[in-house]
Protein backbone atom coordinates (compact mmCIF):
# COMPACT_ATOMS: atom_id res chain seq x y z
CA UNK A 1 0.00 0.00 0.00
CA UNK A 2 2.16 2.53 1.20
CA UNK A 3 4.72 1.57 -1.57
CA UNK A 4 2.72 3.01 -4.30
CA UNK A 5 1.90 5.92 -2.11
CA UNK A 6 5.61 6.34 -2.50
CA UNK A 7 6.14 6.62 -6.07
CA UNK A 8 2.99 8.46 -7.05
CA UNK A 9 4.22 11.35 -4.67
CA UNK A 10 7.09 11.42 -6.37
CA UNK A 11 6.40 10.79 -9.92
CA UNK A 12 7.30 13.45 -11.94
CA UNK A 13 4.38 14.57 -14.11
CA UNK A 14 4.42 13.80 -18.09
CA UNK A 15 2.12 16.87 -19.60
CA UNK A 16 4.37 19.26 -21.57
CA UNK A 17 2.25 19.87 -24.65
CA UNK A 18 -0.27 22.04 -22.93
CA UNK A 19 -0.35 25.56 -22.61
CA UNK A 20 1.09 26.73 -19.44
CA UNK A 21 -1.66 27.60 -17.29
CA UNK A 22 -3.53 24.97 -18.45
CA UNK A 23 -1.33 22.61 -17.55
CA UNK A 24 -0.51 24.59 -14.33
CA UNK A 25 -3.98 24.08 -12.68
CA UNK A 26 -3.96 20.76 -14.19
CA UNK A 27 -0.96 19.42 -12.40
CA UNK A 28 -2.25 20.97 -9.39
CA UNK A 29 -5.46 18.76 -9.80
CA UNK A 30 -3.19 15.65 -10.58
CA UNK A 31 -1.08 16.21 -7.63
CA UNK A 32 -4.73 16.31 -5.93
CA UNK A 33 -5.48 13.32 -7.07
CA UNK A 34 -2.26 11.53 -6.44
CA UNK A 35 -2.07 12.28 -3.13
CA UNK A 36 -5.72 11.10 -1.88
CA UNK A 37 -4.71 7.59 -1.52
CA UNK A 38 -2.25 8.49 1.38
CA UNK A 39 -4.89 10.74 1.88
CA UNK A 40 -7.60 7.92 2.18
CA UNK A 41 -4.93 5.78 3.64
CA UNK A 42 -4.79 7.90 6.67
CA UNK A 43 -8.49 8.47 7.33
CA UNK A 44 -8.57 4.91 7.39
CA UNK A 45 -6.55 4.23 9.79
CA UNK A 46 -7.68 6.94 11.92
CA UNK A 47 -10.81 5.41 11.87
CA UNK A 48 -9.37 2.14 12.91
CA UNK A 49 -7.84 3.26 16.07
CA UNK A 50 -10.53 5.59 17.37
CA UNK A 51 -13.80 4.14 16.29
CA UNK A 52 -13.62 1.69 18.89
CA UNK A 53 -12.96 3.99 21.40
CA UNK A 54 -15.29 6.40 21.03
CA UNK A 55 -18.12 2.99 20.31
CA UNK A 56 -16.57 1.80 23.96
CA UNK A 57 -17.29 5.98 25.25
CA UNK A 58 -21.07 5.60 23.81
CA UNK A 59 -21.40 2.40 25.42
CA UNK A 60 -20.67 3.41 28.87
CA UNK A 61 -23.82 5.81 28.81
CA UNK A 62 -26.66 3.25 27.32
CA UNK A 63 -29.08 1.29 29.72
CA UNK A 64 -29.09 -2.50 29.59
CA UNK A 65 -32.30 -2.31 27.15
CA UNK A 66 -30.52 -0.22 24.83
CA UNK A 67 -27.94 -2.28 24.81
CA UNK A 68 -30.25 -5.55 24.17
CA UNK A 69 -32.86 -3.47 21.49
CA UNK A 70 -31.29 -1.34 19.93
CA UNK A 71 -28.73 -1.37 16.70
CA UNK A 72 -25.03 -1.44 18.12
CA UNK A 73 -24.70 1.89 15.98
CA UNK A 74 -27.15 3.65 17.84
CA UNK A 75 -26.46 6.97 19.85
CA UNK A 76 -27.23 6.62 23.86
CA UNK A 77 -30.49 8.57 24.62
CA UNK A 78 -29.08 10.13 28.01
CA UNK A 79 -25.62 11.33 29.21
CA UNK A 80 -25.68 10.54 33.06
CA UNK A 81 -23.43 8.47 35.09
CA UNK A 82 -25.62 5.62 36.64
CA UNK A 83 -23.30 3.08 35.01
CA UNK A 84 -19.98 4.41 36.15
CA UNK A 85 -21.64 4.80 39.72
CA UNK A 86 -23.03 1.38 39.45
CA UNK A 87 -19.07 -0.44 38.19
CA UNK A 88 -17.51 2.15 40.86
CA UNK A 89 -19.61 0.67 44.07
CA UNK A 90 -21.68 -2.24 43.24
CA UNK A 91 -18.58 -3.49 40.90
CA UNK A 92 -16.10 -3.04 43.94
CA UNK A 93 -13.84 -0.27 41.20
CA UNK A 94 -13.13 1.60 44.15
CA UNK A 95 -11.39 -1.44 46.10
CA UNK A 96 -9.91 -2.55 43.12
CA UNK A 97 -8.21 0.73 42.00
CA UNK A 98 -7.15 1.58 45.57
CA UNK A 99 -5.50 -2.60 45.42
CA UNK A 100 -3.44 -1.02 42.50
CA UNK A 101 -2.16 1.95 44.19
CA UNK A 102 -1.22 0.23 47.08
CA UNK A 103 0.97 -2.35 45.09
CA UNK A 104 2.30 -0.19 42.01
CA UNK A 105 3.42 2.74 44.29
CA UNK A 106 5.22 1.52 46.59
CA UNK A 107 7.31 -1.33 44.34
CA UNK A 108 7.92 1.74 42.02
CA UNK A 109 9.53 3.54 44.10
CA UNK A 110 11.58 1.19 45.75
CA UNK A 111 12.04 -0.18 42.39
CA UNK A 112 13.74 2.91 41.03
CA UNK A 113 15.88 3.17 43.73
CA UNK A 114 17.38 0.59 43.33
CA UNK A 115 17.54 0.13 40.00
CA UNK A 116 18.94 3.57 39.43
CA UNK A 117 21.61 2.99 42.23
CA UNK A 118 22.71 -0.04 41.03
CA UNK A 119 22.62 1.46 37.05
CA UNK A 120 25.47 4.08 38.37
CA UNK A 121 27.65 1.13 40.43
CA UNK A 122 27.45 -0.79 37.23
CA UNK A 123 28.59 2.16 35.05
CA UNK A 124 30.30 4.60 36.59
CA UNK A 125 32.20 2.84 39.57
CA UNK A 126 35.09 0.53 38.63
CA UNK A 127 35.36 -2.81 40.41
CA UNK A 128 36.06 -6.17 39.44
CA UNK A 129 32.87 -8.24 38.26
CA UNK A 130 31.34 -5.56 37.55
CA UNK A 131 30.33 -6.95 33.79
CA UNK A 132 29.45 -9.89 35.34
CA UNK A 133 26.53 -8.51 37.62
CA UNK A 134 25.36 -7.00 34.77
CA UNK A 135 25.32 -9.36 32.44
CA UNK A 136 23.22 -11.25 35.28
CA UNK A 137 20.40 -8.49 35.37
CA UNK A 138 20.58 -8.70 31.67
CA UNK A 139 19.77 -12.63 31.87
CA UNK A 140 16.72 -11.51 33.77
CA UNK A 141 15.32 -9.68 30.72
CA UNK A 142 14.76 -12.60 28.99
CA UNK A 143 13.65 -14.99 31.52
CA UNK A 144 9.53 -15.85 31.05
CA UNK A 145 7.61 -15.02 34.09
CA UNK A 146 6.46 -17.95 34.24
CA UNK A 147 9.60 -19.50 35.46
CA UNK A 148 9.65 -18.11 38.61
CA UNK A 149 5.71 -17.90 39.46
CA UNK A 150 5.65 -21.36 41.47
CA UNK A 151 8.61 -21.13 43.86
CA UNK A 152 7.47 -17.69 44.20
CA UNK A 153 4.01 -18.86 45.09
CA UNK A 154 5.48 -21.87 47.84
CA UNK A 155 7.66 -18.98 49.59
CA UNK A 156 4.74 -16.43 49.11
CA UNK A 157 2.44 -19.10 50.91
CA UNK A 158 4.91 -20.77 53.75
CA UNK A 159 6.02 -17.27 55.16
CA UNK A 160 2.41 -16.24 55.14
CA UNK A 161 2.30 -13.35 52.98
CA UNK A 162 -0.23 -15.01 50.66
CA UNK A 163 -3.50 -12.72 51.75
CA UNK A 164 -1.96 -9.89 51.25
CA UNK A 165 -0.74 -7.63 48.93
CA UNK A 166 3.05 -7.86 49.90
CA UNK A 167 3.59 -10.43 47.74
CA UNK A 168 2.45 -8.23 44.54
CA UNK A 169 4.89 -5.30 46.04
CA UNK A 170 7.78 -7.98 46.65
CA UNK A 171 7.44 -9.42 43.30
CA UNK A 172 6.92 -6.01 40.88
CA UNK A 173 9.94 -4.67 42.86
CA UNK A 174 12.54 -7.75 41.82
CA UNK A 175 11.12 -8.25 38.45
CA UNK A 176 11.24 -4.92 37.21
CA UNK A 177 14.70 -4.17 38.16
CA UNK A 178 16.34 -5.82 35.09
CA UNK A 179 15.01 -3.64 32.79
CA UNK A 180 15.60 -0.54 34.91
CA UNK A 181 19.14 -1.41 36.19
CA UNK A 182 20.01 -2.23 32.50
CA UNK A 183 18.80 1.54 31.00
CA UNK A 184 19.78 3.40 34.12
CA UNK A 185 23.50 2.28 33.24
CA UNK A 186 22.07 3.29 29.46
CA UNK A 187 21.95 6.67 30.70
CA UNK A 188 24.76 6.92 32.80
CA UNK A 189 26.97 6.24 30.12
CA UNK A 190 26.49 9.36 29.03
CA UNK A 191 27.89 11.27 31.83
CA UNK A 192 31.50 11.88 31.70
CA UNK A 193 33.46 10.17 34.59
CA UNK A 194 35.10 13.34 35.76
CA UNK A 195 32.12 14.46 37.13
CA UNK A 196 31.69 12.28 39.28
CA UNK A 197 35.52 12.25 40.12
CA UNK A 198 35.68 15.92 40.90
CA UNK A 199 32.94 15.51 43.54
CA UNK A 200 34.82 12.62 45.34
CA UNK A 201 38.23 14.62 45.38
CA UNK A 202 36.24 17.11 47.21
CA UNK A 203 35.68 14.41 50.27
CA UNK A 204 31.78 13.35 49.49
CA UNK A 205 32.03 9.72 49.80
CA UNK A 206 30.36 7.40 46.23
CA UNK A 207 27.70 6.71 47.99
CA UNK A 208 26.79 10.73 48.69
CA UNK A 209 28.23 11.81 45.30
CA UNK A 210 25.28 9.40 43.75
CA UNK A 211 22.53 10.69 45.87
CA UNK A 212 23.54 14.48 45.24
CA UNK A 213 24.80 13.97 41.63
CA UNK A 214 23.91 11.44 39.96
CA UNK A 215 20.33 11.03 41.14
CA UNK A 216 19.47 14.90 40.80
CA UNK A 217 21.43 14.86 37.03
CA UNK A 218 19.32 11.43 35.86
CA UNK A 219 16.04 13.51 36.83
CA UNK A 220 14.53 13.36 33.35
CA UNK A 221 15.98 9.61 32.95
CA UNK A 222 14.45 8.10 35.94
CA UNK A 223 10.97 9.95 35.10
CA UNK A 224 10.91 7.76 31.77
CA UNK A 225 11.92 4.52 32.70
CA UNK A 226 9.72 4.99 36.16
CA UNK A 227 6.97 5.78 33.75
CA UNK A 228 7.74 2.85 31.49
CA UNK A 229 7.38 0.61 34.19
CA UNK A 230 4.12 2.07 35.77
CA UNK A 231 2.78 1.18 32.64
CA UNK A 232 4.06 -2.65 32.95
CA UNK A 233 3.08 -2.94 36.67
CA UNK A 234 -0.38 -1.26 36.26
CA UNK A 235 -1.14 -3.61 33.11
CA UNK A 236 0.36 -6.52 34.57
CA UNK A 237 -2.49 -9.76 35.10
CA UNK A 238 -0.26 -12.66 35.56
CA UNK A 239 1.70 -11.63 38.76
CA UNK A 240 -1.63 -10.25 40.10
CA UNK A 241 -4.00 -13.43 38.83
CA UNK A 242 -1.42 -15.36 40.68
CA UNK A 243 -1.02 -14.18 43.96
CA UNK A 244 -4.15 -12.38 45.14
CA UNK A 245 -6.32 -15.52 46.06
CA UNK A 246 -9.36 -13.22 47.57
CA UNK A 247 -11.79 -10.74 46.05
CA UNK A 248 -10.55 -8.19 48.48
CA UNK A 249 -7.29 -8.07 47.12
CA UNK A 250 -7.77 -8.01 42.95
CA UNK A 251 -5.87 -5.24 41.16
CA UNK A 252 -7.67 -2.98 38.68
CA UNK A 253 -7.13 -5.77 35.92
CA UNK A 254 -7.82 -8.82 38.24
CA UNK A 255 -11.36 -6.94 39.13
CA UNK A 256 -11.99 -6.07 35.20
CA UNK A 257 -11.39 -9.79 34.44
CA UNK A 258 -13.68 -11.12 36.90
CA UNK A 259 -16.26 -8.20 36.27
CA UNK A 260 -19.33 -9.71 34.89
CA UNK A 261 -18.82 -12.12 37.56
CA UNK A 262 -19.98 -9.21 40.37
CA UNK A 263 -23.38 -9.13 38.61
CA UNK A 264 -26.03 -12.11 37.65
CA UNK A 265 -25.94 -11.77 34.13
CA UNK A 266 -23.89 -9.45 32.00
CA UNK A 267 -24.37 -5.87 32.73
CA UNK A 268 -23.39 -4.33 29.71
CA UNK A 269 -23.97 -0.63 30.84
CA UNK A 270 -21.92 -1.19 33.94
CA UNK A 271 -18.93 -3.53 31.99
CA UNK A 272 -18.45 -0.49 29.28
CA UNK A 273 -18.27 1.98 32.05
CA UNK A 274 -15.55 -0.34 33.72
CA UNK A 275 -13.51 -0.65 30.99
CA UNK A 276 -14.01 3.13 30.25
CA UNK A 277 -12.58 4.19 33.43
CA UNK A 278 -9.59 1.84 32.80
CA UNK A 279 -9.14 3.48 29.19
CA UNK A 280 -9.74 6.64 29.78
CA UNK A 281 -7.63 7.12 32.70
CA UNK A 282 -4.53 6.21 30.81
CA UNK A 283 -5.78 8.43 27.71
CA UNK A 284 -5.64 11.35 30.22
CA UNK A 285 -1.66 10.35 31.53
CA UNK A 286 -0.81 9.81 28.02
CA UNK A 287 -2.07 13.23 26.56
CA UNK A 288 -0.40 14.67 28.68
CA UNK A 289 3.15 12.53 29.02
CA UNK A 290 2.81 11.13 25.68
CA UNK A 291 6.10 12.12 24.44
CA UNK A 292 7.93 10.53 27.31
CA UNK A 293 5.62 7.85 26.85
CA UNK A 294 6.29 6.94 23.45
CA UNK A 295 10.12 7.40 23.69
CA UNK A 296 10.02 5.53 27.16
CA UNK A 297 8.25 2.68 25.86
CA UNK A 298 10.42 2.15 22.97
CA UNK A 299 13.40 2.51 24.72
CA UNK A 300 11.83 -0.48 26.66
CA UNK A 301 11.26 -2.81 23.31
CA UNK A 302 13.82 -5.02 24.68
CA UNK A 303 11.17 -6.67 27.20
CA UNK A 304 9.07 -7.42 24.54
CA UNK B 1 41.95 7.69 39.06
CA UNK B 2 40.46 4.66 39.22
CA UNK B 3 40.76 3.96 43.07
CA UNK B 4 38.89 7.18 43.88
CA UNK B 5 36.15 5.22 41.69
CA UNK B 6 36.56 2.08 43.17
CA UNK B 7 35.36 2.28 46.66
CA UNK B 8 34.67 -1.16 47.80
CA UNK B 9 31.96 -0.34 50.52
CA UNK B 10 30.15 2.16 48.35
CA UNK B 11 29.73 -0.35 45.94
CA UNK B 12 28.22 -2.80 48.10
CA UNK B 13 25.99 -0.27 49.28
CA UNK B 14 24.85 0.64 45.80
CA UNK B 15 24.44 -2.42 43.79
CA UNK B 16 24.26 -4.46 47.17
CA UNK B 17 20.18 -4.37 47.86
CA UNK B 18 19.12 -4.64 44.12
CA UNK B 19 21.70 -7.42 43.59
CA UNK B 20 20.27 -9.34 46.79
CA UNK B 21 16.62 -8.47 45.81
CA UNK B 22 16.75 -9.47 42.58
CA UNK B 23 18.78 -12.72 43.20
CA UNK B 24 16.59 -13.91 45.86
CA UNK B 25 12.74 -13.07 43.91
CA UNK B 26 14.27 -13.76 39.94
CA UNK B 27 17.38 -15.80 40.19
CA UNK B 28 16.75 -18.34 43.12
CA UNK B 29 12.98 -19.29 41.44
CA UNK B 30 14.28 -19.92 38.48
CA UNK B 31 16.89 -22.71 39.60
CA UNK B 32 14.04 -23.78 42.30
CA UNK B 33 11.81 -24.31 39.47
CA UNK B 34 14.40 -26.58 37.16
CA UNK B 35 14.47 -28.57 40.75
CA UNK B 36 10.68 -29.03 40.90
CA UNK B 37 10.89 -30.41 37.02
CA UNK B 38 12.08 -33.56 39.40
CA UNK B 39 8.51 -33.44 41.14
CA UNK B 40 5.33 -33.94 41.56
CA UNK B 41 2.75 -32.50 43.73
CA UNK B 42 2.47 -28.96 44.99
CA UNK B 43 3.25 -26.31 47.93
CA UNK B 44 -0.10 -27.69 49.73
CA UNK B 45 -0.15 -31.20 49.29
CA UNK B 46 3.03 -31.37 49.35
CA UNK B 47 6.18 -33.24 46.88
CA UNK B 48 7.39 -36.62 45.08
CA UNK B 49 10.29 -37.17 43.56
CA UNK B 50 9.71 -38.65 40.04
CA UNK B 51 12.95 -38.36 38.19
CA UNK B 52 12.35 -37.39 34.53
CA UNK B 53 8.81 -38.24 34.67
CA UNK B 54 7.68 -35.59 33.78
CA UNK B 55 9.79 -35.15 30.32
CA UNK B 56 8.63 -38.07 29.11
CA UNK B 57 5.33 -36.98 29.75
CA UNK B 58 5.95 -33.47 27.82
CA UNK B 59 7.21 -35.57 24.72
CA UNK B 60 4.71 -37.12 24.70
CA UNK B 61 1.45 -34.86 25.43
CA UNK B 62 -0.86 -33.66 22.73
CA UNK B 63 -1.99 -31.16 24.39
CA UNK B 64 1.50 -29.55 24.84
CA UNK B 65 2.40 -30.41 21.23
CA UNK B 66 -1.16 -28.30 20.09
CA UNK B 67 0.09 -25.12 22.95
CA UNK B 68 3.51 -25.35 21.20
CA UNK B 69 2.08 -25.07 17.20
CA UNK B 70 -0.33 -22.44 18.90
CA UNK B 71 2.70 -20.27 20.39
CA UNK B 72 4.57 -20.74 17.29
CA UNK B 73 1.65 -19.82 15.11
CA UNK B 74 0.76 -16.99 17.19
CA UNK B 75 4.23 -15.32 17.16
CA UNK B 76 4.95 -15.73 13.25
CA UNK B 77 1.39 -14.52 12.59
CA UNK B 78 1.53 -11.41 15.24
CA UNK B 79 5.34 -10.65 14.55
CA UNK B 80 4.86 -10.46 10.69
CA UNK B 81 1.68 -8.61 11.23
CA UNK B 82 2.70 -5.80 13.51
CA UNK B 83 5.96 -5.70 11.80
CA UNK B 84 4.87 -5.00 8.38
CA UNK B 85 2.18 -2.58 9.12
CA UNK B 86 4.88 -0.69 11.80
CA UNK B 87 7.12 -0.67 8.78
CA UNK B 88 4.33 0.59 6.46
CA UNK B 89 3.25 3.20 9.31
CA UNK B 90 6.57 4.34 9.47
CA UNK B 91 7.11 4.70 5.75
CA UNK B 92 3.69 6.47 5.84
CA UNK B 93 5.24 9.13 8.50
CA UNK B 94 8.77 9.57 6.62
CA UNK B 95 7.49 10.05 3.39
CA UNK B 96 3.85 10.76 2.88
CA UNK B 97 3.09 13.03 5.79
CA UNK B 98 6.53 14.29 6.68
CA UNK B 99 6.43 17.05 9.13
CA UNK B 100 2.65 16.68 9.34
CA UNK B 101 2.90 12.95 10.91
CA UNK B 102 3.23 13.89 14.61
CA UNK B 103 -0.61 13.87 15.66
CA UNK B 104 -0.86 10.59 13.77
CA UNK B 105 1.74 8.89 15.21
CA UNK B 106 0.65 9.86 18.89
CA UNK B 107 -2.75 8.89 18.06
CA UNK B 108 -1.91 5.61 16.51
CA UNK B 109 0.60 4.29 19.31
CA UNK B 110 -2.39 5.00 22.21
CA UNK B 111 -3.36 1.74 21.99
CA UNK B 112 -0.29 -0.27 23.30
CA UNK B 113 -0.33 2.04 26.61
CA UNK B 114 -3.87 0.43 27.23
CA UNK B 115 -4.45 -2.39 29.48
CA UNK B 116 -4.79 -5.44 27.78
CA UNK B 117 -7.77 -6.91 29.49
CA UNK B 118 -9.44 -3.46 28.69
CA UNK B 119 -8.77 -3.66 25.46
CA UNK B 120 -9.69 -7.73 25.22
CA UNK B 121 -13.08 -6.80 26.90
CA UNK B 122 -13.64 -4.22 24.42
CA UNK B 123 -12.46 -6.63 21.54
CA UNK B 124 -15.32 -9.33 22.98
CA UNK B 125 -18.06 -6.75 22.88
CA UNK B 126 -16.79 -5.80 18.64
CA UNK B 127 -17.06 -8.98 18.13
CA UNK B 128 -20.06 -10.29 19.54
CA UNK B 129 -22.58 -12.19 18.01
CA UNK B 130 -25.02 -12.94 21.32
CA UNK B 131 -27.35 -11.30 22.73
CA UNK B 132 -26.96 -8.54 20.09
CA UNK B 133 -24.52 -8.53 17.21
CA UNK B 134 -21.16 -6.21 17.61
CA UNK B 135 -20.36 -3.60 15.22
CA UNK B 136 -18.51 -6.47 13.44
CA UNK B 137 -21.04 -8.53 12.84
CA UNK B 138 -23.33 -5.42 11.98
CA UNK B 139 -20.73 -4.51 9.35
CA UNK B 140 -20.89 -7.92 8.15
CA UNK B 141 -24.74 -8.28 7.82
CA UNK B 142 -24.67 -4.39 5.96
CA UNK B 143 -22.72 -6.39 3.38
CA UNK B 144 -25.35 -9.16 3.19
CA UNK B 145 -23.85 -11.53 4.91
CA UNK B 146 -24.36 -13.71 7.78
CA UNK B 147 -23.00 -13.39 11.37
CA UNK B 148 -20.25 -15.02 12.42
CA UNK B 149 -19.72 -16.42 16.24
CA UNK B 150 -15.91 -15.44 16.25
CA UNK B 151 -16.01 -17.39 19.26
CA UNK B 152 -17.19 -20.34 18.94
CA UNK B 153 -14.48 -21.80 16.50
CA UNK B 154 -10.52 -21.90 17.29
CA UNK B 155 -9.84 -20.89 13.79
CA UNK B 156 -11.79 -17.69 13.84
CA UNK B 157 -11.19 -16.85 17.56
CA UNK B 158 -7.47 -16.60 16.42
CA UNK B 159 -8.33 -14.52 13.60
CA UNK B 160 -9.80 -11.46 16.74
CA UNK B 161 -6.98 -12.48 18.94
CA UNK B 162 -4.53 -11.31 15.81
CA UNK B 163 -6.54 -8.53 14.80
CA UNK B 164 -6.72 -7.29 18.47
CA UNK B 165 -3.17 -7.93 19.64
CA UNK B 166 -2.21 -5.85 16.02
CA UNK B 167 -4.22 -3.38 16.49
CA UNK B 168 -3.04 -2.79 19.52
CA UNK B 169 0.69 -2.58 18.90
CA UNK B 170 1.34 -1.74 15.12
CA UNK B 171 1.72 2.06 16.69
CA UNK B 172 3.94 1.09 18.63
CA UNK B 173 6.44 -0.74 16.03
CA UNK B 174 5.35 2.25 13.87
CA UNK B 175 7.27 5.02 16.08
CA UNK B 176 9.88 2.13 16.95
CA UNK B 177 10.79 1.65 13.12
CA UNK B 178 10.09 5.29 12.23
CA UNK B 179 13.04 6.32 15.16
CA UNK B 180 15.66 4.39 12.19
CA UNK B 181 13.51 5.92 9.29
CA UNK B 182 14.48 9.54 10.08
CA UNK B 183 17.74 8.84 10.59
CA UNK B 184 18.66 7.67 7.02
CA UNK B 185 20.41 11.07 6.11
CA UNK B 186 18.22 13.29 3.35
CA UNK B 187 20.93 14.11 0.84
CA UNK B 188 21.44 10.15 0.65
CA UNK B 189 17.61 9.60 0.03
CA UNK B 190 17.51 12.97 -2.28
CA UNK B 191 20.78 11.74 -4.61
CA UNK B 192 18.71 8.55 -5.64
CA UNK B 193 15.91 11.13 -6.47
CA UNK B 194 17.98 12.84 -8.82
CA UNK B 195 19.24 9.23 -10.22
CA UNK B 196 15.23 8.99 -11.26
CA UNK B 197 14.72 5.51 -8.89
CA UNK B 198 11.62 6.11 -7.51
CA UNK B 199 8.77 3.91 -5.36
CA UNK B 200 9.63 0.15 -5.16
CA UNK B 201 13.22 0.68 -6.32
CA UNK B 202 14.28 3.75 -3.31
CA UNK B 203 12.50 1.30 -1.14
CA UNK B 204 14.11 -2.19 -2.21
CA UNK B 205 17.60 -0.55 -2.69
CA UNK B 206 18.43 2.15 -0.75
CA UNK B 207 15.64 2.59 1.92
CA UNK B 208 15.23 -0.91 3.50
CA UNK B 209 18.70 -2.18 3.36
CA UNK B 210 19.74 1.47 5.64
CA UNK B 211 16.75 0.40 8.43
CA UNK B 212 17.68 -3.44 8.14
CA UNK B 213 19.32 -3.01 12.09
CA UNK B 214 16.20 -1.25 13.78
CA UNK B 215 13.87 -4.09 11.65
CA UNK B 216 16.03 -6.74 12.82
CA UNK B 217 15.75 -5.79 16.47
CA UNK B 218 11.73 -5.06 16.09
CA UNK B 219 11.80 -8.40 14.83
CA UNK B 220 13.57 -9.74 17.95
CA UNK B 221 11.82 -7.97 20.31
CA UNK B 222 8.44 -8.66 19.02
CA UNK B 223 9.01 -12.43 18.73
CA UNK B 224 10.61 -12.30 22.16
CA UNK B 225 7.46 -10.89 23.21
CA UNK B 226 4.60 -12.87 21.50
CA UNK B 227 5.84 -16.26 22.60
CA UNK B 228 5.24 -15.25 26.07
CA UNK B 229 1.90 -13.92 25.12
CA UNK B 230 -0.58 -14.13 28.19
CA UNK B 231 -2.49 -11.36 29.39
CA UNK B 232 -4.85 -10.90 26.07
CA UNK B 233 -5.84 -14.31 25.33
CA UNK B 234 -6.60 -15.06 29.04
CA UNK B 235 -8.97 -12.36 28.67
CA UNK B 236 -10.22 -12.49 25.14
CA UNK B 237 -10.97 -16.44 24.62
CA UNK B 238 -9.40 -17.84 27.82
CA UNK B 239 -7.82 -20.44 25.74
CA UNK B 240 -10.89 -21.29 24.37
CA UNK B 241 -13.22 -22.73 23.02
CA UNK B 242 -11.88 -26.36 24.29
CA UNK B 243 -7.99 -25.51 24.10
CA UNK B 244 -8.04 -24.26 20.54
CA UNK B 245 -5.95 -20.99 21.70
CA UNK B 246 -3.89 -21.67 24.18
CA UNK B 247 -0.64 -20.96 24.05
CA UNK B 248 1.61 -22.53 26.68
CA UNK B 249 1.46 -19.85 29.03
CA UNK B 250 -2.08 -20.44 29.52
CA UNK B 251 -1.48 -24.23 29.75
CA UNK B 252 1.73 -24.22 32.27
CA UNK B 253 -0.82 -21.74 34.63
CA UNK B 254 -3.77 -24.19 34.15
CA UNK B 255 -1.49 -27.78 34.53
CA UNK B 256 -0.16 -25.37 38.09
CA UNK B 257 -3.07 -23.58 39.34
CA UNK B 258 -6.14 -25.59 38.08
CA UNK B 259 -4.67 -28.78 38.53
CA UNK B 260 -2.30 -28.08 41.45
CA UNK B 261 1.03 -29.84 38.93
CA UNK B 262 3.50 -27.89 39.82
CA UNK B 263 6.39 -30.50 38.25
CA UNK B 264 4.49 -30.55 35.42
CA UNK B 265 4.09 -26.67 34.90
CA UNK B 266 7.77 -26.31 35.72
CA UNK B 267 8.50 -28.73 32.93
CA UNK B 268 6.15 -26.49 30.64
CA UNK B 269 7.92 -23.55 31.63
CA UNK B 270 11.18 -24.61 31.18
CA UNK B 271 10.02 -25.82 27.50
CA UNK B 272 9.57 -22.27 27.07
CA UNK B 273 12.35 -20.53 28.54
CA UNK B 274 14.31 -22.77 26.24
CA UNK B 275 11.90 -22.00 23.06
CA UNK B 276 12.56 -18.21 24.04
CA UNK B 277 16.53 -18.06 24.81
CA UNK B 278 16.60 -20.21 21.28
CA UNK B 279 15.22 -18.16 18.96
CA UNK B 280 16.91 -14.80 20.61
CA UNK B 281 20.22 -16.08 19.74
CA UNK B 282 19.30 -17.79 16.13
CA UNK B 283 18.25 -14.30 14.79
CA UNK B 284 20.56 -12.95 16.70
CA UNK B 285 23.44 -15.00 15.00
CA UNK B 286 21.45 -15.03 11.56
CA UNK B 287 21.14 -11.29 11.68
CA UNK B 288 25.23 -10.64 12.06
CA UNK B 289 25.60 -12.83 9.87
CA UNK B 290 23.75 -10.95 6.94
CA UNK B 291 24.72 -7.43 8.20
CA UNK B 292 28.04 -8.37 7.93
CA UNK B 293 27.85 -9.28 4.16
CA UNK B 294 25.40 -6.40 2.90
Amino acid sequence: MTSTDLSTSQAPSGLATRPASRRQTRTRRLRRWRRLPGHLLVALLLVVVTYPLVWLLLGSFKTQTEFLEESVFSLPSQFNFDNYVEAWTTGNFSQYVLNSIIAVGPSLFLMMLLGTAAGFALEVLVWKGRAGVLLLFLAGIMVPMQMILLPLFTIYFQTGLTGTLWPLVITYTATGLPLTVFLMATYFRAVPREVFEASTLDGAGLVRAFFQIGLPMMRNAIFTVGLVQFFFFWNDLLIALTFTNSGELRTLQVGLLNFSGQFGTTQYGPLFAAICLNVFGMLVLYLVLNKQVQKGLTAGAVKG
Amino acid sequence: MEQVLGDRKSVAILVGPALIVYSLVMLVPVFWSLGYTLFEGNAVTGFRYVGFANFADLIGDSKVHDALWFTIRYALVITVGQVLLGYGLALLYVFVLRRYSSLVRTLVFFPIVLPTVAVALLFQQLFAVAPQNGVVNSLINVFGADSIDWFGDGGTAFIVIAIMDIWRSMGFYGVLLYAGLVEIPEDVLESARIDGSGGWRMLRHIVLPLSLPVLVSAIIFSINGTLKVFDSILALTNGGPGTSTSPLTIYMFQTSFTYGEYGYGSSVALLLTIICLMVTVVIFRASRRDLTKG
